[in-house]
């Protein structure tokens, strides 16, 4: 599913920010990417979305070889690929309904399929019953969940997670992660940057650990993984 | 991009116009004084050229033939002249009508200083032709030739009037043109920084349909709706004003300026409409599309 061979990024100024990994994500895998900050974690998930291009090495998802696909193709990579983020990322402008169905409209999805996918994405996050709340009024868990339905609202083979719980107290980081292991159950490969010790221990999924660009550990059903 | 998804996108960019009213109403005034400008000038330059046509057909180029030539002679010179292109036509003043001219003229109040002349004609060595010319412009190289031809004494021809229109044509058409380019350049300027705008409020939304998947003409067309509109609001302005006033202006043209009631007739509104509407139209949508594609090509990157 996700496959990175010597893969390295250089800045122009400072050391490597990623130092020839070595990874292989499976398909229908959880797992969690741990490290310090400065440690090519964030490196990592821009490479994944192609926001960034490799200094060296290849990168694989889904079969597609991430070098070599161009600006016209990049879109239809980005259609496999849901991303959620630390500060939520929602159109302030627009309610709940709207902020999930942006991500069909923008994909060019029917209008006449997009209100039943939108309804049942919200049911499955719990925010059914808001649809018409705007971000604005909502919790920091409340608004995540959100994020989270407009980045699976699109079938994406792949969630990447940029610190999803950042922001969020420990029983809304605990809902936050009961719906992302909901998303892998249903066949969604996830994958999640983050700090959050409590989840990483209790999950017992496969943890990866960064260090100064490398990857340093890598344990299936590992707890946290570096020392404080 | 699939064609249900215009109408949403068209819809995001009219609204991208409310959204940054401030810096859409800006450009929308700049093209509507830019474009109500060349619509002005448009309308001078169709007239001066109307009005210059009018005056060129009573310009003509008078020659004197030497004295005692023959018919057969003039006949001759009448024939060369009429086979050159410039000439439209020519007409032949006897010595007889000549005088009768100038009497007409000059003694009209005092006939029987006239009457002194008796049979005599003081214009007997006046015969001449008048030559007509189908473009002004070639005034001096018919001038130049008719001095070389044998039989002609004198060449008249009224040089300054001819200059004068010519240059006061050239002059208002370069500076119609100088200043249409600086203000299509301002123009261009203003709508591109109002897009430049709509790019930096919507910055975050771009970011996540980018992130998406959402293809390059999906992100890039709402920005294209928004500076092409604009680019036609700022057309349409003009037009409508142009229309209303130019009545209105040459009203007050011939009431206010003696000169033009002296037989000439200006361009009708429908004929200057004919010309300028799409053209002003065409300038705005190319102002338009231009604005936005240089601030797109900067600023979105997928």
């Amino acid at each position: 599913m996700i496959v990175l061979e010597n893969v390295s990024k250089s800045y122009t100024s400072g050391a490597p920010a990623l130092n020839s990994i070595n990874l292989t994500i499976e398909k229908g895998e959880f797992v969690f990417i741990v490290g310090s900050s400065g440690s090519g974690k964030s490196t990592l998930i821009k490479l994944l979305l192609k926001e960034l291009e490799p200094t060296s090495g290849k990168i694989y998802i889904n079969g597609r070889y991430l070098n070599k696909i161009n600006k016209r193709k990049l879109p239809l990579l980005r259609r496999d690929i849901g991303v959620i983020f630390q500060d939520f990322r929602l159109l302030q402008d627009r309610n709940v309904f709207d902020n999930v169905a942006f991500a069909q409209k923008v994909v060019e999805v029917p209008n006449k399929l997009i209100r039943g996918k939108v309804l049942s994405m919200l049911s499955m996050v719990g925010l059914l019953e808001k649809y018409k709340s705007f971000p604005s009024e909502m919790s920091g868990g409340e608004q995540q969940r959100v994020a989270i339905a407009r980045a699976l609202v699109n079938n994406p083979a792949i969630l990447l997670c940029d610190e999803p719980t950042g922001n969020l107290d420990p029983e809304n980081s605990w809902e936050i992660m009961k719906i992302l292991e909901e998303a892998n159950r249903r066949g969604t490969t996830v994958v999640v940057v983050t700090h959050n010790h409590d989840i990483v221990e209790k999950m017992r999924k496969r943890v990866i650990k960064m260090d100064s660009g490398n990857i340093v550990e890598d344990a299936e059903k590992g707890g946290y993984l570096y020392e404080d | 991009m699939k064609i249900r998804s215009w109408g949403y996108n068209i819809k995001q960019g009219v609204a991208n116009i409310f959204r940054n009213r401030l810096f859409s109403l800006a450009s929308i005034a700049t093209m509507t004084a830019c474009l109500f400008l060349f619509g002005v000038m448009f309308a001078i330059v169709i007239n001066f050229n109307h009005i210059v046509k009018q005056t060129q057909k009573d310009i003509c180029v008078t020659v004197f033939f030497e004295q005692d030539i023959t018919e057969e002679k003039r006949n001759s010179i009448a024939d060369l002249i009429t086979a050159r292109e410039e000439v439209s036509y020519i007409h032949y003043t006897s010595p007889e009508e000549a005088w009768a001219n100038y009497k007409d003229e000059y003694f009209k109040d005092y006939e029987d200083l006239a009457l002194g002349f008796a049979d005599d004609n003081p214009l007997a060595n006046s015969a001449s032709y008048e030559i007509y010319l189908s473009d002004i412009a070639m005034q001096d190289e018919l001038v130049e030739y008719l001095k070389k031809v044998d039989g002609i004494r004198t060449v008249n021809s009224s040089e300054s009037t001819t200059k004068n229109l010519l240059e006061i044509t050239s002059i208002v058409g370069y500076i119609s043109i100088a200043i249409v380019i600086i203000l299509i350049a301002v123009s261009i300027f203003l709508i591109s920084n109002t897009v430049s705008i709509g790019i930096t409020v919507r910055r975050d939304e771009i970011s996540i349909m980018k992130l998406m998947g959402a293809t390059d003409i999906f992100v890039k067309t709402p920005f294209f709706v928004e500076g092409i509109t604009i680019g036609l609001i700022g057309a349409i302005i003009p037009l409508v004003i142009v229309y209303f006033v130019y009545d209105y202006a040459i009203e007050y043209m011939l009431s206010q300026f003696s000169i033009f009631t002296g037989g000439f007739s200006f361009v009708e509104i429908s004929t200057v409409f004919n010309m300028l509407v799409p053209t002003v139209l065409a300038i705005g949508l190319g102002i338009g599309v231009i604005g936005s594609a240089i601030t797109l090509k900067k600023h979105i990157n997928i």
